[in-house]
């Protein structure tokens, strides 16, 4: 009884704080001194049609830095704590026979969203999305890939590797901007081009493809770990 | 009319949300939050942020729903 109205006492608490913000709040009816300047001066300084992406890659750019760090620490704390015993990579998972539609059209189904994938993160400075949906759309394709055929194996050492230089070549990339251009991802290392082209905005199509790579071939990853733990006894 | 529909999906969050803390099934409490990711990723799209709505699309309703089907998978072999 007592426990119940504590918590009573607590949501009333929530309810008069949140209210008295609700009250006073006002919605913005002009945009604030660096949004402003984001959309006014943004489409000449980067170059980026999507003006979503010009912020998450070059004025934000360290914020991505970290967030890709992030990801690549859960990936590889998965692989970590779901590593599988050797000798049971031998045996296959005796699992449902996969249906007959879902194999036929995983062969159609899977390359598509693969293109899918790529045309997102390459086109990610003129139209929306980006490095991460992108990769996570090529993931999604993994999955339908992983459920049509349970037992394929993904080749680990060409997903490392793709990871580690995309990962890497991102960073290189930040410190070519140091050096040649204004700060740390600066995408005016190479020119700008013409607005709204595929190949335009500097070094944006080259930092999102590798994001894309990377956040595709992590996510890949971090399936196949819990797939091959499945397996196991 | 899209205000309409934003409050329609809302509501609908609202439910399928409840249902997937409080069902017994856990298969359902799992669909439930991967369909809780797929309207908000409409609900985005409404609000026109197409770029968080992909987002949500492919790893709120996609990727998180088989991997939270994985971890079941794992869970009830280990207990048997």
């Amino acid at each position: 009884m007592i426990k119940k109205g504590l918590i009573l006492l607590i949501l009333v608490g929530f309810v008069t704080i949140i209210s008295s913000l609700l009250i006073n709040f006002k919605g913005n009816e002009e945009l604030n001194p660096l949004a402003r300047h984001y959309a006014e001066h943004g489409a000449a300084e980067v170059g980026a049609a999507n003006l979503v992406t010009a912020v998450v890659v070059t004025y934000r750019g360290f914020d991505t830095l970290g967030e890709v760090t992030i990801l690549f620490l859960a990936a590889a704390i998965v692989g970590f704590f779901l590593k599988v015993n050797n000798r049971d990579n031998e045996r296959e998972a005796s699992l449902r026979k996969t249906s007959e539609i879902l194999i036929t059209a995983s062969t159609l189904l899977v390359p598509t969203i693969f293109m899918l994938g790529v045309y997102i993160f390459m086109n990610g400075h003129l139209t929306p999305g980006g490095g991460f949906q992108g990769g996570a759309v090529i993931a999604t394709g993994m999955v339908l890939m992983i459920m049509a055929k349970p037992n394929v194996k993904f080749n680990h050492k060409l997903l490392a590797f793709l990871e580690s230089v995309s990962g890497v070549g991102f960073v290189i990339i930040g410190v070519l901007g140091v050096l040649l251009a204004a700060g740390f991802l600066d995408n005016r290392i190479l020119p700008l081009g013409n607005f709204g082209t595929l190949i335009s905005a500097g070094a944006i199509p080259i930092i999102y493809v590798l994001i894309g790579l990377k956040v595709g071939s992590e996510l890949t990853n971090i399936l196949d770990s819990l797939k091959e733990t499945q397996n196991e006894k | 009319m899209s205000i309409v529909l934003a409050i329609f999906l809302g509501l609908v969050i609202l439910v399928l949300a409840v249902v997937a803390v409080h069902h017994k099934n856990l298969k359902v409490a799992i669909i439930a939050t991967g369909v809780v990711g797929l309207f908000a990723s409409v609900l985005f799209l409404l609000l026109a942020a197409p770029d968080v709505a992909m987002t949500e699309a492919s790893i709120g309703s996609g990727l998180s729903t088989i991997i939270f089907f994985y971890v079941l998978n794992k869970i009830r072999q280990s207990n048997d």
